[in-house]
């Protein structure tokens, strides 16, 4: 270690100030509309605006404060800590991982079973619903959705920025045919699979030309069509109402969660009446779900199809000489991932009880989109590692009461949701570039099986 | 010789929108034979390739392949009649590892012959075994033009087309590779049509050449006769020896 790189040296510390203090003067400049002028209706219902400078200086503190500390102090630890590593001669990647790190899906695996009744256990049933609900059965949809996206952007390559439009076709079948003819939840799961896997066809065919950016622009705007029609056609979907009462999943037909029927669990099994039974019931539904979706894109990442899906990532005119039908391979692509989507969509509606457009914008899409890009396209265990983060980190904000006590009594930390989304997608973005999982398992191999190292891969060009 | 023709292109034309890229061309290739292509850069080579494999498709004229009319067929349907092709540019897959790069040239058979023709590919290019388990992208120029060849040859082709094989190549490199192209030739009968800029290379390895200028063939003949032709000699070879 030379007296160099030590932290307190002259010159890092210097430069940590000058940096520092630029930082807050950009974020200043930045955040003086956003954070700084503040608009309000008066008494009299005019709009008339106020500003915040107080607000607006802790914002640029914490801006200036972060540099200084990051260059003055952070970075030059991390540099002497690779370079130290470096010297002793350890690799970088070390082919020996930890007891954690080897059995991690299992852990993860085994901990989502128990997951419901170690809540339950905790914090008693009234605590337990915020943390079924909330946050298993909501990241676990997410998970589900990214999946399915995962099959379209991530494997087959093909950038769909509308995948939203699925899920709100899965959602209105459920809400639709059971509201209107009475089916059941089991019976309908599937069949709204097949309609949205039918409209994943029914967009792919005027697409198949079309790659990358235009491609994104016309599943956007597919999306958008979707929500306009479940909008305006008022007669059947009751447009911005929405339908509500929609029934509840019944237990295979044997138990009803209706309070009051005959046939209901609570009373089958002698239990005191709560909503929380339903609720774990329906978190096992969905992860159920997610295995099968996690299932079927392991396997047909091994079958022909799913091979073809990748190749056709990397280079579609190379498939077409090697004999693959591109036309069929991407509307399978696009029925598959819809097909999830239409699923996790019908879910949704019966965990709901109420579906209405609202549930269905744009922002939906690019959440998903953004799970899928920040776990690292393909790797189903990174996606999944991005949606807790993502879902679960946008509901543990609703928890952070301390926050009013740094940025004061009306700061409602809710608010700020997607600028640290934003944060949250630059900082992964900037040091994983790759999204969380960036290696590829190969599908075959010889005899030795070796990831794809995430440094050689390349981002998929949608 | 009595050859028995495999490949026939017969008066093509192929535009690009309202530009004549190949104006008449009439090229044959017999079974068992390798023919090549030369041209200077420009002249339709690689256009005449791809026109054979349907993208673009020829406008007016014909192309027969084994007795049937593939002029009007989709890319992907000339692939499974076994027209093999290593493509301009390689085009391998960037993010595959060399062993699903070769997987994906035996999708036709659907893996049936796979571990047998694999280790084939292995022995001819052996610098593919030791880098199986790569990522195509990670591969040097050559050995990806290895993989490009090698992926061609898992679809069993009665025909292996070859776009500039040698392009950006070292030259020791070349020549192993118009090695492995001549011992497949010999040993296992294997078709071989050529587009070559390395016109020295490609027609001392060839048993006949074509020599296209602005989209029209403006000479043939057999290997040896064109390597002798004061005006092939002129435009390709002097100066220009690789």
């Amino acid at each position: 270690m030379t007296a160099a790189t030590e932290t307190g040296h002259p010159n890092v510390l210097a430069k940590a100030v000058r940096e520092g203090i630029f930082a807050g003067v950009i974020s200043f400049f930045m955040f003086l509309l956003f954070v700084g002028v503040e608009t309000y209706q008066d008494i009299n219902n005019a709009l008339v605006w106020r500003t915040r400078w107080g607000l607006l200086a802790i914002f640029v503190l914490v801006a200036a404060v972060s540099r200084f500390l990051t260059v003055g102090f952070i970075k030059p630890h991390i540099d002497r800590r690779k370079l130290a590593k470096a010297k002793s001669g350890v690799l970088e990647i070390s082919e020996q991982k930890n007891f954690f790190h080897r059995h991690f899906l299992k852990i993860a695996l085994i901990f989502l079973l128990v997951y419901p009744f170690l809540s339950l256990l905790i914090v008693g049933k009234q605590g337990s619903l915020k943390y079924v609900d909330n946050f298993g059965i909501q990241i676990l949809i997410y998970v589900m959705l990214a999946w399915g996206l995962n099959i379209v952007v991530g494997l087959a390559g093909l950038l769909d920025l509308g995948y939203v439009a699925f899920y709100a076709v899965g959602a209105y079948s459920y809400a639709l045919l059971s509201s209107y003819f009475g089916l059941s939840f089991w019976l309908l799961l599937p069949m709204s699979g097949v309609l949205a896997a039918l409209w994943g066809i029914i967009l792919g065919f005027p697409v198949l030309r079309l790659r990358g950016d235009y491609l994104a622009i016309v599943t956007l705007a597919f999306g958008e069509i979707i929500r306009l029609v479940l909008i305006n056609w008022t007669d059947v979907t009751k447009g911005t109402f929405g339908i509500s009462g929609i029934a509840k999943a019944s237990f295979f037909g044997i138990w009803s969660f209706d309070t009051g029927s005959a046939n209901s669990f609570v009373k089958a099994w002698g239990l005191s009446a709560s909503s929380v039974y339903y609720k774990i019931f329906l978190f096992y539904i969905i992860l159920a779900l997610c295995m099968l979706t996690a299932y079927v894109t392991i396997r047909l990442r091994r079958m022909p199809i799913g091979r073809a899906w990748e190749a056709l990532r990397e280079d579609e005119i190379a498939c077409r000489s090697l004999g693959i039908n591109t036309v069929t391979t991407k509307l399978t692509a696009f029925a598959t991932g819809a097909m999830f989507g239409g699923i996790a969509g019908s879910f949704f509606a019966t965990r709901q009880g109420f579906v209405s457009p609202e549930s269905f914008v744009f922002l939906e899409s690019a959440v998903i989109l953004a799970i899928v890009v920040l776990g690292g396209m393909g790797s189903l265990t990174g996606i999944a590692i991005a949606a807790v983060v993502m879902v679960g980190g946008t509901e543990v904000l609703r928890e952070m009461s301390f926050l009013k006590a740094v940025f004061g009594p009306d700061f409602t930390p809710e608010l700020y949701r997607m600028l640290l989304f934003g944060l949250a997608m630059i900082i992964v973005m900037l040091f994983k570039p790759r999204g969380f999982v960036g290696s590829r398992e190969p599908t075959a191999f010889l005899k030795e099986r070796r990831a794809v190292s995430g440094s050689f891969t390349k981002e998929g060009h949608g | 010789m009595a050859a028995e023709n495999l490949l026939k292109v017969e008066a093509v034309e192929t535009y690009y929108g309202n530009i004549r890229a190949l104006a008449g061309v009439d090229v044959e290739v017999n079974k068992g034979e390798i023919v090549s292509l030369i041209g200077a850069n420009g002249a339709g080579k690689s256009t005449l390739m791809m026109t054979i494999c349907g993208s673009p498709q020829a406008r007016t004229g014909a192309i027969i392949f084994d007795g049937e009319d593939i002029t009007k067929l989709p890319t992907h349907l000339i692939a499974r009649r076994r027209i093999a092709q290593s493509p301009e540019g390689r085009r391998i897959f960037p993010r595959m590892t060399v062993y699903e790069n070769l997987q994906m040239g035996a999708g036709l058979d659907n893996l049936k012959y796979f571990s047998e023709d694999v280790e084939k590919i292995f022995t001819l290019f052996p610098r593919l075994k030791e880098r199986q388990s790569q990522r195509g992208g990670t591969l040097s120029g050559g050995e990806q033009q290895m993989l490009s060849i090698g992926r061609a040859l898992m679809a069993r082709p009665k025909l292996l087309l070859l776009d500039e094989p040698s392009l950006g190549l070292a030259p020791l490199i070349v020549k192993g590779i118009f090695e492995a192209i001549k011992k497949l030739n010999k040993e296992e009968g294997l078709t071989v049509f050529l587009v070559e800029q390395n016109a020295f290379a490609a027609l001392k390895l060839s048993d006949r050449g074509y020599v296209m200028v602005n989209g029209k063939v403006t000479m043939s003949g057999s290997g040896k006769e064109l390597l002798a032709n004061p005006e092939v000699r002129a435009a390709y070879l002097e100066g220009g020896r690789h």
